[in-house]
């Protein structure tokens, strides 16, 4: 018992809670910046390697009216699935999203990008027909102050006239009539999302512009569908009740027509089944196309021999840094050796000669390996000089998978050399020189007794050259030309050149994962509380 | 390193043949690059051979014997093929008058253990050149680009007038334009911008979490430092692939604050890992000490533990600095045009249109790595000192 009357255990743990919450507390600042700047976007790479809203969000109707479409039946989608199509692609083409569907959809189906960026310019005549009909019968559809005064509330519409536009106000939001909503849903619906866009997305005065070809198809779907117009005064009652009265003799548009009309493939069974394949808002897609294989109505399946390519690059990643760990080894064992056996002074000079390049900017070491081993380079050009090899047969050191492996292994050999190192210090050299007295030849006493004790050093460097290899990027892409070049530069090409970052990120998400398998493997064998760095 | 074996005279059948053969491979080098092969085989192993017992067995007298040959071949290679030949002939001079008195006074015995057969004489010398020749290997690529970066010409390789040591071959032009460029001059300026920003943030916070971590009591100590230290085990295009779609997101790609953000990351976990180290040796009765005679734990962290962890603060700091500095990945797929850093504008300059420029920035960096790896050097050994751990 202390004198404030608590026991001594209590106290004890208190004072325990409060050293770890001092500890939690300070390394809490960096603990949230790391996970917001390194492991947010990490997370955000792993759930873009799965994610697919793009065709849901883009096309809604459509996606909701093919759930129940079955593709093997051999049947183009209803004729109700094309109206639902023309309507997700007219908005769609007005936001300017059709491209970015349609190139989405191109990874999946050769084509598709073609056919969206066709339909989509010619999407507007289709409502066309429509709009026509209605500003032939009533000069009043024409007009959008007409519009916005039917579809508006009574509110919204005396605020819009009180705003000026060149003012710094914001333009206030549109509110749809609820007497027009009930008799109207379809058209004010559009309407609403004509208005939406105009102040929102394209910021423009809604008074002056004319609503969408779209909106006219939907006014005429609510009219044919009779909606019940006899209960309305408000503006525009007159022109409206004309209307349902017309509407009877409107020429209407076959939507499965017009689309066959914009292209053919509209009508291709293949088109709208990956479309549906493609709906959900997770796809495995990316992941499947990262192993050469892809969706396909009965599952999924390997792509055709001419389009693998991902599989041989994994294989050939794995391969190139195998040969570049073995020639580190091969390299780093024999320097390892003499840096410990040698004396301080002369080991601690000659670690220099490691150090460096280790400190030396890696461009710096890239591109001396690019002037040196060019056609015209100093390597060629000595060989030459010595007559090794004829002036119009130098050598090709560059551009190919050999450039690759010679600069990747210089520039990793001090990774090998360190750990190796410290490990080959702990080994005392009377272990040698006891077996050589029991009789063991030098071959026997290295093979016997030193190199078992070394294998801790060839793991932890081996491991460590492996992973930093795979994931190179600045090397391969410089000295690697087309052949030499590793999974990481195809990773980049998706990013910034074909824009397919959900492939990107699934090629990323693979490579992660071996690159954690084999962390886990070295924290095991080395731990990672020991990784040291500059020796 | 006293010597372990006593030595003496070797008998004229084994050098004589050994320096022979080894004018054989001299003379193979000079012999191929003179049109005959098999002629310089002849003749240099002749030449050396003859050399060596005259030297040896006539001569005697080491000393002006050596300068004779280094003399001789000088004149020989100058006669050849002028002023870079006869620094080459002068150099296999020395070699060679080295090469024979070594072996013919037994010196080659003098620093390896008795017992040891030929054999294992010879293993021993060949081991020690194979080394040489690795470690050759490790630092060529920067003595070729040292003196390529004086270049004259805009190529990439040794120009004749460079190899006759022909003043009109060598020009500082190349730096004089990485100094007047405005491009070069932009990347410079924007690295010196993001470096230290992203250092100043990972050492920060760095060493204050490092602090927390050596505490004796850390729920889940695993988890986090796996966390803090996985910046340095996910490979670069990963990260930037991640960033890129993250802070694009947020906008923060192609901006200043997201360029030094991503670099302050992965320079954290060089620091942690620096200073946690450093901490070990931390004897964390001195604190107690300190706030027994009355300092708050503001004082104690500035006045009693900062001065003895600084050492490997500078080092962590150090490290985090090289690494924003060299960082090219990230800021690739990060930054925008206005963020070009210095190793970005190298990599599209080897990249696109290849200019000698580079290798006078090449140049200037190596002599920056020079200077830093010479400070954390002092700084390690100061810290061991600090902590008692080498008697240096």
């Amino acid at each position: 018992m202390a004198a404030d009357g608590t026991t001594l255990k209590s106290s004890l743990n208190r004072a325990l809670r409060r050293q770890k919450l001092r500890a939690l507390a300070l390394i809490a600042p960096l603990l949230i910046f790391v996970l917001v700047t390194f492991i947010a976007p990490i997370a955000d790479m792993l759930f873009r390697s799965v994610e697919n809203q793009i065709v849901s969000e883009t096309l809604p109707r459509t996606t909701a009216m093919l759930k129940d479409w079955d593709g093997d039946s051999g049947e183009i989608p209803s004729p109700e699935t094309f109206e639902a199509l023309y309507k997700d692609m007219f908005v769609a083409k007005e936001r300017k999203l059709h491209t970015r569907l349609g190139s989405r959809l191109n990874y999946e189906l050769t084509g598709v990008s073609s056919l969206f960026r066709k339909s989509g310019r010619k999407i507007e005549d289709m409502g066309e027909v429509y709009q026509d009909q209605f500003e032939d019968l009533d000069k009043f559809w024409k007009d959008s102050e007409n519009w916005n005064a039917l579809m508006g509330s009574a509110d919204w519409l005396a605020a819009q006239n009180a705003w000026d536009p060149r003012s710094e106000a914001i333009q206030p939001a549109f509110e749809p009539n609820e007497q027009i909503a009930g008799i109207l849903p379809e058209t004010s619906a559009t309407f609403q999302t004509f208005a939406d866009f105009v102040q929102n997305e394209d910021e423009k005065n809604l008074a002056k512009q004319d609503p969408w070809a779209l909106v006219y198809s939907a006014l005429y779907n609510d009219l044919s569908a009779g909606a019940d117009v006899s209960g309305y005064n408000g503006p525009g009652s007159a022109a409206l009740k004309a209307a349902m009265a017309a509407v009877g003799d409107f020429e209407t548009v076959d939507y499965p027509a017009s689309f066959q009309e914009i292209d053919k493939d509209w009508h291709d069974i293949d088109v709208w089944q990956t479309i549906q394949t493609y709906s959900p808002d997770f796809t495995s897609g990316y992941f499947l196309n990262a192993v050469d294989m892809k969706k396909s109505p009965d599952g999924a399946e390997m792509r055709p021999e001419n389009e693998q390519l991902y599989i041989k690059l994994f294989i050939r990643t794995l391969f190139m840094s195998l040969v570049i760990t073995g020639s580190c080894i091969l390299l780093g064992y024999p320097v390892g050796w003499i840096l410990a056996n040698l004396p301080a002074r002369t080991a601690n000079l000659l670690m220099i000669l490691v150090l460096l390049p280790f400190w030396t900017s890696l461009l710096v070491r890239t591109s001396a390996w690019k002037v040196m081993l060019q056609q015209q380079g100093v390597i060629n050009d000595t060989l030459v000089w010595l007559g090794v090899v004829a002036d119009d047969s130098r050598l090709a050191l560059i551009n190919n998978q050999t450039g690759t492996i010679i600069a990747m292994t210089h520039i990793l050999l001090p990774f090998m050399i360190l750990p190796l190192y410290s490990v080959m210090k702990t080994i005392p050299p009377s272990y040698l020189r006891a077996a050589k007295s029991l009789g063991a030849t030098n071959w026997t006493a290295f093979w016997r007794v030193y190199f078992p004790q070394s294998v801790p050093g060839i793991g932890a460097g081996s491991i460590l050259v492996f992973i930093l290899s795979i994931g190179y990027y600045i090397t391969p892409e410089l000295v690697g030309g087309t052949t030499g070049t590793f999974i990481s530069n195809r990773i980049a090409y998706h990013i910034s050149s074909s824009l397919n970052w959900g492939l990107a990120a699934a090629l990323g998400a693979i490579l992660l994962a071996v690159v954690l398998g084999l962390y886990w493997a070295y924290d095991r064998i080395v731990g990672i509380d020991n990784v040291k760095l500059g020796g | 390193m006293a010597a372990l074996t006593p030595i003496s005279r070797t008998p004229v059948s084994f050098y004589v043949p050994v320096v022979a053969a080894a004018g054989a491979v001299a003379g193979l080098l000079v012999g191929t690059a003179q049109g005959s092969s098999l002629l310089g085989i002849g003749i240099g192993a002749l030449l050396m051979a003859a050399l060596a017992f005259v030297t040896t067995q006539v001569a005697r007298a080491e000393t002006p014997s050596r300068w004779a040959m280094v003399g001789l071949l000088g004149i020989a290679g100058f006669v050849m093929g002028g002023f870079a030949a006869a620094i080459i002939g002068a150099l296999f001079g020395w070699f060679f008058g080295w090469f024979s008195f070594w072996l013919y006074e037994g010196r080659y015995r003098a620093y390896v253990a008795p017992y040891l057969t030929p054999g294992q004489v010879l293993w021993h010398y060949t081991f020690r050149v194979i080394c040489g020749a690795i470690l050759v290997f490790l630092i060529t690529p920067i003595l070729v680009v040292m003196p390529l970066s004086f270049n004259a010409e805009d190529f990439f390789t040794f120009t004749p007038e460079m190899l006759r040591f022909d003043p009109a071959g060598y020009s500082l032009k190349h730096y004089e334009d990485f100094f007047t460029n405005s491009d070069w001059q932009n990347a410079l300026a924007n690295s010196v911008k993001i470096a230290p920003m992203a250092t100043l943030l990972s050492v920060s916070f760095g060493t204050l979490a490092a602090i927390g971590l050596s505490q004796p009591h850390v729920p889940f100590r695993r988890a986090i430092m796996a966390i803090l230290i996985s910046p340095m085990i996910v490979p670069l295009i990963i990260s930037a692939a991640g960033m890129y779609f993250f802070y694009s997101r947020i906008g923060l790609q192609g901006t200043y604050v997201g360029v030094v953000l991503a670099h302050a990351a992965l320079g954290i976990p060089f620091v942690i890992i620096t200073v946690t180290a450093t901490l070990v040796g931390f004897d964390n009765s001195l604190t107690r000490a300190a706030a027994n005679m009355g300092a708050g734990p503001v004082t104690t962290f500035f006045r009693v533990q900062m001065p003895l962890i600084l050492p490997g603060v500078i080092s962590g700091g150090l490290f985090a600095f090289i690494t924003s500095f060299d960082e090219v990945v990230v800021v690739l797929f990060v930054g925008s045009a206005g963020q070009k850093t210095l190793p970005w504008q190298m990599f599209t300059g080897l990249r696109e249109q290849i200019s000698p420029t580079i290798l006078a920035v090449a140049t200037i960096l190596v002599i920056i790595s020079i200077a830093l790896l010479t400070v954390v050097e002092m700084l390690r050994r100061r810290s061991e000192r600090l902590r008692g751990m080498s008697p240096g």
